[in-house]
């Protein structure tokens, strides 16, 4: 096999990129580390003794649309690995590129949330609502930062067209990540906006 | 539509047309949500009292069919192999008996004090 194929292929015990693996492992802790914090908020759902409660502040229409705008930037990154596997840089960067935005949005979206929230008289303090509610939501939408930075990064080298298809591992990587911060919000919106 | 895209370890990943549908039916699985959410919380609805009574149960299969659906297409695992979807699955499992056994725990806790 010649070298440039072995960096394509890497012989591993498994038969998978190792890379691959570890983020698997490590998306599998992070779903350990919501367990405990979305079982936190569902301990404490109906226990404060003093408002704001949810039915007094929470927004569902905006809600709804950036879990829809979340769901569709894990549409778009498929999308752009798909581009990124056949070489369809301009595929790349078109999809990418939207899903950086739809982050954007989202992170946006839950600012204005917080703000908005804590003029109404909930803060992080405020009773054990406002404690579950803003350390789940704010460790999410921490992941959802984090992510749009990490894909920021692949979008830059994808511009500088560094990101050719036997790159493309990298972009899979990074999207594995993005997916699971969206199935993290898909159980976080009904729990916390719905269930009430 | 595209043909399948072949991956490093040799099993082919969805083509763009999967990636749509699986797409349309996320957002109508959400817009369900929200409508079961109203009809819930509105009496003015049909169905009011039946949904209401229902409505967690009816969100739970809601967002477990959106997860899966993610998990399976837009994460590969329905075409990347055990080991992954094992890695995946199995804190999954572990996560959801915590969430079940502290939400147990504080409820007969209440019940005893």
């Amino acid at each position: 096999m010649s070298t440039a194929a072995h960096a394509a292929h890497p012989e591993t015990t498994t038969g998978i990129d190792n890379r691959k693996v570890a983020i698997w492992a490590f998306i599998g802790s992070e779903c350990l580390f919501f367990a405990t914090l979305i079982s936190t908020y569902l301990v404490y759902k109906g226990k404060s003794i003093s408002g704001p409660m949810p039915a007094d502040i929470f927004e569902i229409p905006l809600v709804t649309f950036g879990t829809a705008v979340l769901l569709f930037s894990s549409f778009f990154v498929v999308l752009a690995l798909n581009g990124a596997q056949r070489g369809d840089r301009k595929k790349l960067i078109t999809w990418l590129s939207l899903t950086v935005l739809c982050g954007l949005f989202f992170v946006g979206m839950q600012v204005y949330e917080f703000q908005h929230f804590y003029h109404k008289g909930l803060g992080l303090g405020t009773n054990l609502f406002g404690s579950s509610f803003y350390v789940l939501t704010g460790f999410h939408g921490t992941h959802v930062t984090l992510g749009v930075i990490w894909l920021s990064t692949l979008l830059v080298q994808a511009i500088k067209g560094n990101i050719p298809p036997r790159k493309a591992l990298n972009l899979e990587i990074a999207a594995l990540y993005w997916h699971f911060v969206d199935v993290v919000w898909i159980v976080i919106f009904p729990v916390v906006y719905l269930m009430r | 539509m595209s043909s399948p895209t072949a991956h490093a370890e040799g099993h082919t990943h969805p083509t763009a047309g999967t990636y749509v549908k699986i797409a349309v039916v996320l957002f109508v699985l959400t817009a369900l949500e929200v409508l079961a959410y109203e009809m819930a919380h509105r009496p003015t609805m049909p169905l009011h009292e039946l949904i209401g009574a229902t409505l967690i149960p009816v969100l739970i299969v809601l967002s477990a069919a959106k997860f899966a659906l993610v998990a399976m297409f837009y994460m590969h695992l329905k075409s990347d192999g055990k080991l992954l979807t094992s890695l995946f699955v199995f804190p999954i499992i572990i996560a959801v008996v915590v969430i079940v056994a502290l939400i147990v725990l504080m409820a007969y806790w209440e019940v005893l004090h």
